[in-house]
């Protein structure tokens, strides 16, 4: 049998790189199909347009700040399915707060749903899949009490508006806050021993262990990281909707995990890179964008969107013959 | 000779305790709930509380055999809703034309357990990365066949099903219309509490019994070490993937005939789904694979809808019982972190 990809142009690719490189091509993809569509329908090509494409990225940031979380989380080889009721409870509790405390207070609820995570997972030794969807019910119960289950009356403050919906230069401010999280993301993921615990406890728990790595601590951290990010996300789909209300994170979870593995994360934790993350949400983010263009139903988008996981991981997702 | 008999007993309980902590506090809190209940103890509540634990059950019997393998299902609750949706449009009829309506439904599902398996297996893709894809297809195609909610279910299928026994002999005509003397002990039970007994007698307990079903369990427990001795890890991971589309089937099919109509609803396929999850870790199914059963599923979700039941006549403020749920679901599965405290290694904490 002829080696075929030893004659792809990503065959030089080193194993972590590969998808980054084959998810970049596939948003190029998409964008060309798209205005392909638009020259023959309407004569233009909006979707080149610089106003376009910030635009996506803004869209883009909120589903970003979640992806970050959630790979630290996957990379340990756990998931957290609490992120959609931690975000609707910290867009929920910093429209309550208000005032100059909004911020900080939805961000507490971050911090701690991530220590309750944590502490499930790493000291209880609960599995993470269950143990956060377990979390993830008493929040939403927790919220429904509190707002009588309707979309609470209570405004974004200023502030919140400020960071998610106002532009500086024409660009967005949830970009710079994106951008400032994924540059952390990356000095953490390689130049920090946190990073280095996140990816050796991913690869073999045991052996992190047995070297020194306090597991325990590196675990609850990587929760809390997640939490955080999901309620400061919630914050700014707060700010950007102008109010929180039930279910706003409902639409979120799924293509977070989507966006993590289709750009080269390992589900079984303990690789991959944080660039390919940033990739999968552009990718989601433009696919969704699209075909909404293209006014396809909701039944063809749910088919195209599950083929193009499938078929991107089967490029480059594939595991091994037989689990050791 | 009894002392070896009394000690292959603890040794079974031993080895079911979640499966026996299951199944006792069902039923202490469901002879409470029956207890307070005004109408406690008649055939009418039990017909009621069956129909509505009949699909989740189903599911989480699907949710069981991937779990024991070591994987995990995310698509259950679209093909559940898919084969609802299919459901709506073939069993309008009467006569012959329903049973090929439900065969075809069937069909539908196991082919969408199949395809799961082949993804994950000629695919190698991680089973729940796999079938959250597969989930957003089977989505897809559920709204290509009711794009809004709507059709029409054999008004007398749905009379016979989700009615006592009684009610299901009289439109079926057999034992004189369910007239005859000794028919009557059984009347009042519901018909879908007998279907889920059948569907566990004669799909689950030949196929755990099986060395496919054994096969899955082997997996679960160490995959390299089943692959070693020669078992068929291929077919194992397969059947145990088509036989979740088939539970799920049976779930979608019940859902139609009770609501007499599809539903493609995204959200309420997503709840199914993780409830589904909830109802396998609370029936003693280790998420890790290898030990468990879709017996203590059933139980698990039997404990879940208990709670609700009790909300009802309990009078608890409805604002309060999604967070009364949400602690008794998190209460439940922290019960299995009491093991811990034995482990004198902390290394047998990694596995």
């Amino acid at each position: 049998m002829i080696d075929m990809t030893r004659y792809s142009p990503f065959s030089r690719l080193s194993r972590d790189d590969k998808p980054i490189a084959i998810a970049a091509t596939f948003i190029l993809v998409i964008l060309s199909a798209g205005t392909c569509y638009t020259m023959l329908r309407f004569g233009s090509a909006p979707l080149l347009t610089p106003a376009y494409l910030i635009q996506q990225l803004q869209i883009g940031s909120f589903l970003g700040i979640i992806a970050a979380g959630m790979m630290l989380v996957i990379l340990i080889s756990q998931i957290d399915l609490s992120v959609p009721w931690t975000l609707a409870a910290g867009a929920m509790t910093a429209t309550a707060v208000g005032g100059q405390w909004a911020l900080p207070a939805a961000l507490g609820v971050g911090l701690f749903v991530g220590l309750l995570n944590g502490f499930g997972v790493a000291y209880l030794r609960i599995p993470s899949m269950i143990f956060t969807l377990g979390v993830n019910a008493v929040m939403r119960g927790l919220m429904v009490a509190q707002t009588g289950g309707f979309a609470p009356q209570t405004a974004a403050t200023d502030l919140m508006r400020y960071i998610a919906a106002e532009r500086t230069f024409g660009i967005p401010h949830a970009i710079f806050v994106w951008l400032a999280i994924s540059i952390g993301m990356v000095v953490l993921l390689r130049k920090t021993t946190f990073g280095r615990s996140i990816y050796a406890i991913g690869n073999k728990e045991a052996a992190a262990y047995l070297s020194g790595v306090a597991t325990r601590r590196v675990t609850i951290l990587a929760f809390v990281m997640c939490s955080v990010a999901a309620s400061l996300s919630g914050v700014l789909l707060a700010g950007y909707a102008t109010k929180a209300y039930q279910g706003m994170g409902d639409a979120y979870v799924l293509p977070a995990i989507a966006a993590v593995v289709i750009g080269g994360t390992n589900i079984l934790g303990g690789r991959g890179r944080y660039l390919g993350t940033v990739i999968g949400v552009i990718l989601i983010v433009l696919l969704n964008s699209v075909l909404s263009i293209m006014e396809m139903p909701e039944a063809g988008r749910q088919i195209i969107y599950g083929l193009v996981i499938i078929s991107m991981l089967l490029v480059y997702g594939r595991g091994e013959k037989v689990a050791s | 000779m009894s002392a070896t008999k009394s000690s292959d007993f603890g040794l079974r309980l031993r080895q079911n305790m979640g499966f026996a902590i299951a199944v006792v506090l069902f039923s202490v809190v469901y002879f409470l709930y029956h207890l307070a209940h005004p109408k406690g103890f008649s055939s009418q509540v039990l017909v009621q509380n069956s129909n509505e634990v009949f699909s989740l059950a189903m599911l989480a019997m699907a949710q069981t055999v991937p779990v024991l393998m070591g994987g995990l299902d995310l698509s259950v609750g679209a093909v559940m809703t898919l084969v609802d949706c299919l459901a709506s449009h073939v069993l309008e009829g009467a006569g012959w034309s329903i049973f090929g309506g439900i065969a075809l439904c069937l069909a539908a599902g196991a082919a969408a357990g199949f395809v799961n398996g082949c993804v994950v297996v000629f695919g190698r893709i991680q089973p729940i990365i796999a079938t959250l894809a597969t989930g957003a297809i089977y989505m897809g195609l559920a709204l290509f066949l009711r794009p809004i909610p709507g059709g029409k279910i054999n008004e007398d299928i749905n009379w016979a099903m989700t009615n006592a026994l009684g009610d299901f002999a009289e439109t079926v005509g057999i034992f004189d219309d369910g007239k005859a003397p000794w028919f009557q002990f059984f009347a009042g039970v519901p018909t879908s509490l007998v279907f889920l007994v059948l569907v566990a007698g004669i799909i689950w307990v030949p196929f755990r019994r099986s060395v496919t079903g054994r096969t899955v369990y082997a997996i679960g427990s160490a995959e390299g070490a089943a692959f070693m001795s020669g078992l068929n890890i291929h077919r194992g991971k397969l059947a145990a993937f088509t036989l979740a589309g088939i539970f799920a089937g049976i779930g979608g099919i019940f859902m139609a005939i009770q609501t007499s109509s599809g539903n493609a609803d995204i959200p309420m396929a997503g709840a199914y789904t993780l409830s589904s999850i909830a109802s396998v870790v609370i029936g003693g199914t280790s998420l890790l694979g290898g030990t468990g059963g879709a017996i203590g599923s059933i139980f698990g979700t039997l404990i879940l809808k208990v709670i609700s039941f009790n909300f009802r006549i309990f009078d608890i403020a409805p604002l309060l019982q999604p967070l009364f749920e949400g602690l008794v679901l998190l209460g439940a599965v922290s019960l299995g972190a009491l093991s811990i405290l034995r482990v004198k290694n902390q290394l047998e904490l990694f596995r």
